[in-house]
């Protein structure tokens, strides 16, 4: 085997690598949502987050437009506090724009859903949502409902 | 029993001095390791006989893992309604754990007994003191190449790997079965993170590499320069390589992907 065809033979090695390494990150990784260019912070206050994780996503009309980046608790107002990363393109939510925490199927992931409101101005970047509406926490509907028909039965 | 005690010290010490010898040798090589950018021929060639001459059969491998995950898994999660997501749970297997060890193991077997046996044979044929006697040095010459070669390749084939097997995956779930080609590459989007994920899975591959190179290269190195130790020093090879291999994968998952 000559000394050519050998560096060929181990260039080929190299691209087919490479090209292997692309193929993950591009078809099979999240790699497209990390360089979606500029995105806006929102902020969110929940009494309760649920299953909610950091990368969560965030999303208005069934449509992603964002991730959750951070989630953290603040003792002072006793409720939960979650960062979201919104993309630039999705700039124009009415500031009474009310979030909740849904949950995609019966046992899905959870995610955080906008409803737009109706104000003229517009959300800014570390801007606050009031309007919240926390996770639907499945034990105490649970636990509703038999105490009810507990009561119905007396 | 003085003589068991005795044997069993024996062992012991005949293990750390092992031990020591590897580390120095390890040392040694990487010192060494350095002349190879003046003379990149030697890697090259030795990039082929270590990463391309194994491309075969990673690439065989790994399209059959990628298949048989996809069966499997497709049966267990069909129970459930949850067949679409046969898509993610191969990717992540294959990523997090099945690119890197199968690869590896494979790779102690066709490489890495390979190295070992070249080199003893060099040792045995005193084609190594003969280099020194010419003022060569092997270590340079012989060592450093073969040891470097491993350590590049073996991220590059447990990625080959990887990516082969997803394809594998996608002909039996989406050709055969019948899943639909948009789930099977959406949710893998979804839940695969390239940081956690990917580059992970090729840091393992690294280490891995690593080991396997550097336990070939040893026991060649180090092997009793007669065909029965020749002969043994190859089985420990594939031995020791694969234990290690598995032994931290279990300590690099946990430290990767616990929280």
């Amino acid at each position: 085997m000559t000394s050519r065809k050998i560096e060929i033979l181990v260039g080929l090695f190299v691209a087919a690598a490479i090209a292997a390494f692309f193929m993950l990150a591009m078809s099979i990784s999240n790699m497209s949502s990390y360089g979606d260019g500029e995105k806006y912070e929102l902020k969110a206050r929940f009494d309760n987050v649920g299953g909610l994780k950091v990368r969560s996503p965030v999303s208005a009309g069934g449509v992603r437009i964002g991730r959750v980046t951070d989630i953290q608790y603040n003792s002072e107002t006793y409720e939960a506090v979650v960062s979201m990363a919104i993309d630039q393109q999705y700039n124009k939510f009415p500031v009474d724009t009310a979030a909740s925490i849904l949950t995609s199927g019966l046992l899905g992931e959870q995610f955080v859903g906008f409803v737009p409101g109706a104000e003229e101005d517009y959300l800014k970047a570390g801007d606050i949502i009031d309007l919240t509406q926390s996770a639907i926490v499945l034990e105490e509907i649970i636990g509703q409902f038999i105490y009810s028909q507990a009561n119905e039965e007396e | 029993m003085i003589d068991k005690i005795q044997h069993l010290g024996a062992i012991t010490l005949h293990s750390f001095q092992r031990l020591g010898r590897a580390s120095l040798f390890l040392f040694g090589v990487l010192a060494s390791s350095a002349s190879l950018v003046a003379r990149p021929r030697l890697l090259i060639k030795q990039l082929y006989a270590v990463g391309v001459q194994t491309l075969l059969i990673i690439i065989v491998a790994g399209l059959f893992v990628g298949m048989v995950m996809a069966l499997q898994s497709y049966y267990a999660l069909i129970d459930f309604g949850a067949e679409d997501s046969v898509g993610v749970m191969v990717a992540l297997a294959l990523l997090r754990e099945l690119g890197p060890v199968i690869t590896a193991l494979l790779f102690a077997g066709r490489a890495g007994s390979a190295l070992t046996a070249e080199i003893g044979l060099m040792k045995a044929t005193e084609q190594l003191s003969g280099m020194e006697m010419m003022a060569v040095n092997p270590m340079k010459r012989i060592i450093a190449p073969r040891f470097i070669a491993g350590f590049i390749s073996m991220p590059l084939l447990a990625t080959i790997f990887s990516a082969v097997g997803v394809i594998g995956a996608y002909v039996v779930a989406v050709e055969m079965l019948g899943l639909d080609s948009g789930a099977f590459w959406s949710q893998p989007q979804n839940k695969v993170d390239l940081y956690l994920d990917i580059y992970n899975g090729i840091i393992k591959s690294i280490v891995f590499g690593f080991v396997v190179t550097w336990i070939a290269v040893f026991e060649g190195y180090d092997c009793l320069p007669t065909s029965e130790g020749l002969a043994q020093a190859t089985t420990r090879t594939v031995v020791h390589s694969s234990l290690a291999i598995l032994f931290l994968d279990f300590v690099l998952t946990a430290l990767m992907f616990t929280k």
